[in-house]
Order: C-alpha cells, then structure tokens, then sequence
C-alpha cells in the first residue's frame, strides 16, 4: 500500500505565545515547534499498516524551512521518503488553499491511502483532510481510531460523540483524517535519525504547484480570549493556597 | 442570493440541542443582516424534527428527505444539501460544529467553492466571526469575503438553546436526487465502546487530572486528593489515550460531559475538548504552571504553581479541615 501522510508543525504545547506587533498572528521567532498531535498518530497508523501489509509511507508537509526538521521527525520514525511544499504563505490561505497546495502534491503519487491528524493544535480548523477528500475525488471517513485492511477495502472504526463508536467499509483508494490515542506512538530510534538523513526529501514550491487562489475566509486579528468567570488566584506558598482554598470552597463557595 | 440557512442535526428522534443552539446564531444572525431563517432537517424521516422547527421563529422549515439518507454517510449528505443550496442560493448556511458536521460540511463547501469558517464561538457585525487559536490560547477573528455562500460551525455552548424564540412556520419537503452509486461508505450500527460502570455525570465532587501529571506513576497524589474529598476521579483525554486511566473517565466531547458542584482540574491546560465537557460545573478549580493556560478562563479558584507540591498540601488540607 502506499500511503502518504500529510503533517503539520505546530508550536509546541507548552510554548508561551506572545502576539505579533501586527496583531495578525504569534511572534514565531521565540517558540519551539512540533509535530502536530494527530499527525503523530496519523504516521503511526500509517507505519503499522506498512509492516502489516508492505509498500511505502511518504511524510507530506507545507510550511517554511523550519517544517524540515519535523519532516526529519517522520523520516527518523521510518516514512519511506519526504514532500516539502516550501511555502511562506500559508498564513494568507484558507484551509481550502492549503488542501489545494497539498491536494496537487499528492496528485501524482496516485497513493492507495492518504492520512492525516484529525485537526491541527494551533488553527483547529479540523477540516485539511476532509477537503483533501472533495479535491481528490476520494472517499474519505473521519475521527479514525483504527485502521483494518480488506479484501474490499479498509474497515475503519470512527469515534462518535460521547463515548459511541461505529465502523465505516470504505474502498481504496480514500482518505482518512486520525483521532489521537488509537495506537501507541513509536520514538525515533538512533539507528532512524541516522537513516533519516539519506532518505529523499523533495522539495515543491507553491510556484510549481499552481494553486493560487483568492481566500475566502482568513485570519484578520488575533487577541486575547475573554475571561468567562472572574477567577480568584490564591497566592501563597503551596501550603498557604491550600488552606486558602479550603476556606474559600467550606464557606464562600459552600461546595465542601 | 439571501437568507440563512440552518442545518439541525437529528439525536434520538428529536432536534438535538446543538443545533437549537445553532439557530439560536442563525437568528443573532439574522437580527444583525436583515436576513430571514430557515430551518433545514435532514434525513429519511424528518417530520417530528421538522415539527419542532416550525414552533420556533423562522420563516420556513425544509425537510430534506430521501431514503439514501436514513443513515448518516458524508457522500449522502453532500450531495443532498448541495442540491438545496443551489436552489435556495442562501447567504449563510450555519451547522452545529458537532463530529458529523466536521465529517462533511468542509467537503460541502469545498464542492461549491466555499470555506467553512467552522467552530464559532461569537458573531459581531460585519459578521466577524471569532474562533479559538492555539487550543484556546488566543482568540481569532474571520471575515468572509468573495461572492457565495458563507459556511458556518457554531461550537457547542457558544450561543443559548433556550434563546431560540418561538414562532409558527411553513413546512415543505426538498426531495434530492441521489443515486446508490454516490454513496462510497457503508457506516455500520453505532456501538458503545466498554461498559460504563463509572457514572460521573451524578458525582457531586470531581477531581480530574491532565497532562500535568506526567507520569502514570504520578497517579496516586491525585488520587489520594480524590479520596480525601470523597470525589471521584476523571480525567482529560490524553490520560485516557495513554491507557493511565479507563476511557470511561474520560471528561470532555468524546467522554462524558459533567456538571459537578466541584470540578478540581489538576494539571489540565483546559483545550475547548475539555472544557466543553465540564464548563456547566458549579464550582470550578484550577491547578495549573501556567498562568496564561485556558483553564483560568472558567475557573472560580485557582492556584498557579507546581502541582506536585499543590496537590498534596491540598490533600492534608483536606484532611485537617474535616
């Protein structure tokens, strides 16, 4: 089977974002960046049906320079060979835009399957693979926990609301967006990191591709969110706030 | 092109209450553009759903019928709720952001050359529609522009179901064209996933655990807080996706959703995931490092520091005061 999973670096969890002067999008040259959360599950899924079934997985990610090392990321894991879509303008696309980007990489691949995350962790559009889909003409199935190849096809399990399941027959090719927490992610081991480096990483930029489209609907401002309760912070040593909040949860909350 | 179109989404026979909330932005909607309403149910038999539609104030109320449509399949749906937006030509179509609206309503849009702007948490005149960045960290305005329909999600508890004003409206029937061969995915019957044997949606004191913790060997200090207070223990999702803590603790939208007197998040950052399933708690308290994390937006207490020295402090506490 081959397979192509299409990923995103996003800053990391733990990254203390500060608004841009222009207040259009976050300082970028302060934080760290990762491998988007359900792109990591989306590789995993796709290595384990490559040592089930054979063929080959191919890490696919649009972004400026620094999306290689996330690229490196997957390779290291043990993706096949690499897609760099060098683009500096993401930010002024929709998720259409950037679906059509990657959508005209793909194309010629003419993979079997195509994964990805369920929803990126900085812009939580949560709709890339599904477009990928429309564009392709493929079906697809989404919030994908488990992946189980078929005579006909794939049988998928998708995560519904509020703890209900159900399975999904669909035939290849297709696309399938990930839900985190269906497998047990792999580390990259010394021995990938070294390998990764040999590994083909072909670069395409937006240029070649020939998706220019006007958007449709994008960022304009970024801010603050409003605060939805007047939170009391309790200072202190731990010991101190502790107490603190006892007090405050026997007799001003009342819910002790 | 004029009019706002809502899309309800059916649960049990009924009118989900997502999607009241969806109409309640479709009338906000409406109020700000001038536009007028209608209510579209989808499915193979939508009559009790179109029913409750037209007791509220709308200008009219659509059944989108077909029997390919009896169960959900993204290819179905498409197909037949492009056809309706061809023939309505409406400004705005408005979903709830629920999991099936995030399964086809993108592709929807696409195939008409649209966006969705989906996940809506506010609508200000312009429209300018505002949305969580970075897991809730930041807040972002959208604009739509070019010509064509505007797509929109509204995320869960963004606007009020019982803002929904009543009225009487006019019901007719849309019947799509749809062949068997459109239709590229066979959904099997819904399932649960294990035994529920937690019920935490009747806990009256709920300490839940996050990321924070670190390790599953981190475990019983939040454990033993939970017993101190007589609580149960939940906690958010990557706990459960790690296999520290069964699914059916799991608090948030794809676990249970709780309305505790006491909800005590220990090392949750609070992502819209989470907080959806424990907004509605009577008292909320955060334990977190980081000031800035989204958490302290819906707390009532909260204490910034290290959790492992918190935790237990809190846990003696407990005790002492008892």
């Amino acid at each position: 089977m081959k397979i192509i999973v299409a990923i995103k670096q996003v800053p990391e969890r733990d990254a203390q974002v500060r608004i841009d002067s222009a207040g259009k999008w976050i300082e970028e040259s302060d934080i760290q960046y990762a491998l988007n959360e359900s792109d990591a599950y989306a590789l995993e899924e796709a290595l384990q049906l490559k040592e089930k079934h054979g063929g080959e997985v191919i890490a696919l990610s649009a972004g400026p320079e620094r999306v290689g090392t996330t690229i490196r990321e997957a390779l290291a894991k043990g993706a096949d060979r690499a897609i760099h879509v060098d683009a500096t303008d993401l930010g002024s696309r929709d998720a259409l835009g950037v679906a059509r980007l990657l959508a005209e990489a793909i194309k010629p691949e003419s993979p079997d399957l195509v994964l990805t995350g369920l929803q990126s962790d900085d812009l939580g559009l949560g709709q890339t693979g599904v477009i990928l889909a429309e564009l392709l003409e493929l079906p697809h199935a989404s919030l994908i926990l488990h992946v189980e190849k078929t005579d006909a096809g794939l049988t998928v399990k998708r995560e519904l609301e509020s703890g209900w399941f159900q399975n999904i027959e669909l035939p290849l090719p297709a696309v399938l967006t990930i839900q985190s927490g269906g497998n047990k992610l792999r580390y990259a081991t010394l021995m990938g990191i070294k390998r990764a480096k040999t590994k083909e990483m072909r670069r395409l930029t937006a240029a070649e591709l020939g998706a220019a489209t006007t958007p449709i609907a994008v960022l304009e401002s970024v801010g603050l969110p409003h605060k939805q309760r007047s939170t009391q912070i309790l200072p202190g040593t731990p010991k101190e706030a502790a107490a603190a909040l006892v007090e405050k949860l026997k007799f001003e909350a009342r819910v002790l | 092109m004029s009019g706002i179109v809502v899309v309800l989404e059916e649960r049990d026979g009924r009118v989900g209450r997502i999607s009241w909330e969806a109409l309640a932005a479709a009338q906000h909607l409406g109020k700000q553009t001038g536009e007028p309403v209608t209510a579209v149910a989808i499915g193979a038999n939508t009559e009790a759903q179109a029913n409750e539609a037209a007791a509220k104030s709308v200008a009219a109320v659509i059944r989108v019928e077909h029997d390919l449509l009896t169960r959900y399949t993204p290819d179905g749906f498409t197909v037949a709720l492009q056809q309706l937006i061809e023939k309505e030509s409406p400004s705005y179509v408005v979903f709830p952001h629920t999991y099936q609206v995030r399964d086809y309503a993108p592709a929807l849009a696409a195939r008409i050359g649209q966006v969705l702007v989906s996940d809506v948490v506010a609508i200000a005149d312009g429209p300018v529609f505002t949305r969580q960045l970075l897991q809730g960290r930041l807040t972002g305005t959208y604009r739509h522009s070019g010509k064509g329909p505007c797509f929109v999600s509204v995320q869960a508890g963004a606007f009020r179901a019982d803002a929904v004003e009543a009225g009487t409206a006019q019901i007719s029937t849309f019947p799509p064209a749809i062949e068997p061969a459109q239709i590229r995915t066979k959904p099997g019957e819904p399932f649960r996933g294990s035994a529920q044997t937690v019920d935490l949606g009747s806990a009256p004191l709920i300490v839940s655990v996050g990321r924070g913790i670190k390790e599953a060997d981190n475990l019983p200090i939040v454990q033993e807080l939970a017993a101190a207070l007589g609580a149960e223990l939940a906690a958010s999702r990557p706990i459960c996706d790690n296999g520290w803590l069964p699914m059916e603790r799991q608090v948030g939208s794809s676990g249970q959703t709780v309305s505790p007197k006491l909800y005590l998040a220990v090392g949750i950052s609070g992502a819209i995931q989470h907080l959806v399933g424990m907004k509605g708690s009577q008292c909320i308290v955060a334990i977190n490092k980081d000031a800035e994390a989204p958490i302290f937006e819906v707390a009532d207490y909260g204490i910034v520091g290290d959790l492992f020295e918190v935790v237990p402090a809190l846990t003696e506490a407990v005790k002492s005061a008892k």
